[in-house]
């Protein structure tokens, strides 16, 4: 059953070198995840977790192992067929929002959309629908630099989502979010799994966000510890 | 399609530092223009002078005429041959005699040319109407700058010496009859112009010359032994290479501006590369190839050459226009530059001129706004992310 997976890795192994010594912030991670999941990887700081995700994102190539995203080798594609994969298949969310400074909130969304050539109707109406679901329609004339946290990790959703990709990686989405705005960006980001079946793999050691997640992976010194399945979302009652 | 537009907003979006540049810039557009009008508008009219004044539309030179060996002066001249007599009875030419010679003004010794002129010719802008012989005496025609250096006055005396076509010396009075002020020094200074008649008498020279001006309008030009054409193209030679080194001198200033411009273009981008990297990152991440960055970064830069072209029109077209009709009053000390100018100066604009400008300064920008982008085609998507540089 290879080919239901979306993302496969085998035996992915990223080194760097540090003084004499070689660090392995992956060593040897085989993991494999189907279209719909909500996965997340756990693991202290320097675990690894950012590294596995630039490497899916194909942002990144591993040392050693593959790494098969959509059916391609990410060590195989050229610079060029990297980008058009992370353009097309892979939204990211990141710690820090990265939002581009001089545009506004709706040119922000609409920012992936411009490499693939739609026509600006179906473009209005995608960043519209997406700007919906992050409950932000009425923000869109605003610049990053006008809006909360919240708000702007709600952009960055709406951007990762807007091309409808298949797979979105958030990584510590959110690690600079209060207790509220980070319910508030998880609750949407369930629904939109739910919604498009959009797979999410999070990287994260927030509690909360833990408390979502249907499968949990545990990352240790660039291993894997321990890969939890839940039938249901992990409760976020409990908290 | 999208790159361009996305480079004006980073652009327009960047504020103040983007028009400081844009302002610096848009200086030389604007000097670069006034400066090469001026110039342009200096050669022509200093061309056209030296046309109406001196060169008609050419003139025929006696084959040992060398206007830059005084010394060959005294072998340059001859008969006029019939083809050219012929051109001088119709009124379509008029011929000069030159001969080196000497005065003694105010007891000092001076070397200057003594030039013989048609006193009824009309071929050239000359006043040499002045020229009319009174009671037997001598009429001399100066220039201005002449007269300073002589210290003469209309109705002065002065003794000139000279060698006949004998190589005797030789020597009379004339009396200035007359001071022009001419915006050619080549007809002005250290020369005196006698009636033409009256000094091939003196030489010795019946029916000859050193050179024949020829009507501005002239078509047919005979082909004489003896006697070699100047084309207007040679004749100005001179004046166009003076002019171009102008140019070139000129251009220092406006070279000192745009080196400024684009060291402060230049800086803005590697300040910019440097710390955009996370936007680079994210870029990246949505799918941007490095080599669309590349060209985003490198058009953000050279956009200021659009800009400032505009702004440079928004202040500089009213400017050169008012300056083009109100023209450029030359300084007195002007007059002793050795080219022939006007009090005023007009610049001219040409197309070519704005166009070459406009092409100029969009490449220069092009090329130092891409320079500190090669930076980025090294730079890593992770590196970028983290804000690095690699
Ligand atoms: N470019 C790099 N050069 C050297 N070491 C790196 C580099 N990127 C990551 N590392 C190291 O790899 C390990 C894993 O990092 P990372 O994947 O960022 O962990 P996490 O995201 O789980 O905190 C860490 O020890 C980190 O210091
Ligand atoms: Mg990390």
């Amino acid at each position: 059953m290879e080919n239901s997976f979306l993302i496969k890795t085998k035996d992915l192994v990223k080194t760097y070198p540090v003084g004499h010594t070689t660090l392995f912030a992956l060593n040897r991670v085989s993991l494999g995840f189907k279209p719909g999941e909500f996965a997340g990887l756990v693991g202290p700081s320097g675990s690894g977790k950012t590294t596995f995700l630039n490497i899916i994102g194909s942002l990144d190539s591993p040392t050693e192992g593959s790494a098969v995203v959509m059916g391609k080798n990410v060590e195989d594609l050229s610079h060029k067929q990297a980008a058009e994969l992370r353009n097309r298949s892979i939204g990211f969310i990141f710690q820090t929002f990265n939002l581009l400074p001089v545009y506004t909130v709706y040119e922000n969304v609409e920012f992936p959309l411009l490499l693939l050539n739609l026509p600006p109707k179906e473009r209005k109406e995608k960043v519209m629908k997406a700007l919906e679901w992050v409950r932000l329609a009425d923000r869109a004339k605003s610049k990053p630099a006008q809006l909360s946290g919240g708000e702007s990790q709600r952009v960055a959703v709406a951007r990762a989502i807007v091309k409808k990709p298949s797979i979105i990686l958030a990584d510590e989405p959110t690690a600079n979010l209060d207790a509220e705005n980070s319910f508030n960006i998880l609750d949407t980001m369930e629904e939109l799994n739910h919604e498009l079946n959009t797979t999410f793999i999070f990287a994260t050691h927030d509690e909360k966000v833990i408390k979502y997640l249907r499968r949990k992976i545990t990352l240790v010194d660039g291993k894997v510890t321990k890969d939890e399945v839940y039938e249901q979302k992990n409760s976020k009652g409990d908290i | 399609m999208i790159i361009p537009k996305l480079a004006l907003r980073n652009l327009l979006g960047a504020g103040l530092r983007t028009w400081l540049n844009v302002v610096v810039l848009s200086l030389s557009f604007v000097l670069i223009i006034w400066l090469q009008g001026l110039y342009i508008g200096m050669g022509d009219q200093i061309k056209e002078a030296q046309i109406d004044v001196d060169y008609g539309g050419g003139q025929y030179w006696h084959e040992s005429y060398d206007p830059y060996d005084p010394l060959t002066l005294e072998d340059a001249h001859g008969a006029v041959p019939d083809p050219i007599q012929n051109k001088i009875d119709k009124g379509e030419a008029t011929p000069i005699l030159i001969a080196q010679a000497t005065i003694y003004p105010e007891g000092r010794l001076q070397v200057i040319l003594l030039k013989g002129i048609d006193p009824a010719q009309t071929v050239v802008n000359f006043p040499s109407q002045f020229l009319v012989q009174e009671n037997g005496e001598i009429p001399a025609l100066i220039g201005t700058r002449m007269a300073k250096s002589a210290g003469l006055k209309i109705g002065d005396k002065v003794i000139v010496r000279w060698r006949d076509a004998q190589g005797t010396f030789d020597a009379r009075d004339v009396y200035i009859a007359q001071i022009m002020k001419t915006i050619v020094p080549a007809v002005d200074q250290s020369q005196i112009w006698i009636p033409l008649e009256t000094m091939r008498e003196l030489m010795g020279m019946q029916n000859e010359a050193s050179l024949v001006v020829m009507a501005k309008d002239i078509e047919e030009l005979p082909v004489v032994s003896g006697w070699n054409f100047k084309s207007l193209k040679f004749l100005l030679a001179d004046v166009e290479y003076l002019i171009k080194t102008k140019k070139t001198g000129g251009s220092i200033i406006y070279m000192f501006l745009l080196l400024l411009a684009m060291l402060a273009i230049f800086n803005t981008q590697v300040l910019s590369i440097f710390r955009r990297k996370k936007e680079m990152g994210s870029m990246m991440a949505m799918g941007f190839t490095r080599g669309k960055i590349i060209q985003l970064f490198t058009l953000e830069g050279a956009f200021h050459s659009v800009l400032a072209g505009i702004v440079a029109a928004i202040y500089g077209i009213p400017f050169l226009v008012w300056f083009a009709k109100k023209g450029w009053a030359m300084p007195e000390g002007y007059d002793d530059f050795g080219i022939a100018l006007g009090e005023k100066l007009f610049p001219i604009y040409t197309a070519g001129l704005v166009f070459g400008t406009v092409m100029l300064i969009l490449i220069v920008t092009t090329i130092v706004s891409f320079l500190p982008t090669r930076k980025i085609a090294k730079l890593k998507p992770t590196d970028a992310l983290r804000g690095r540089l690699s």
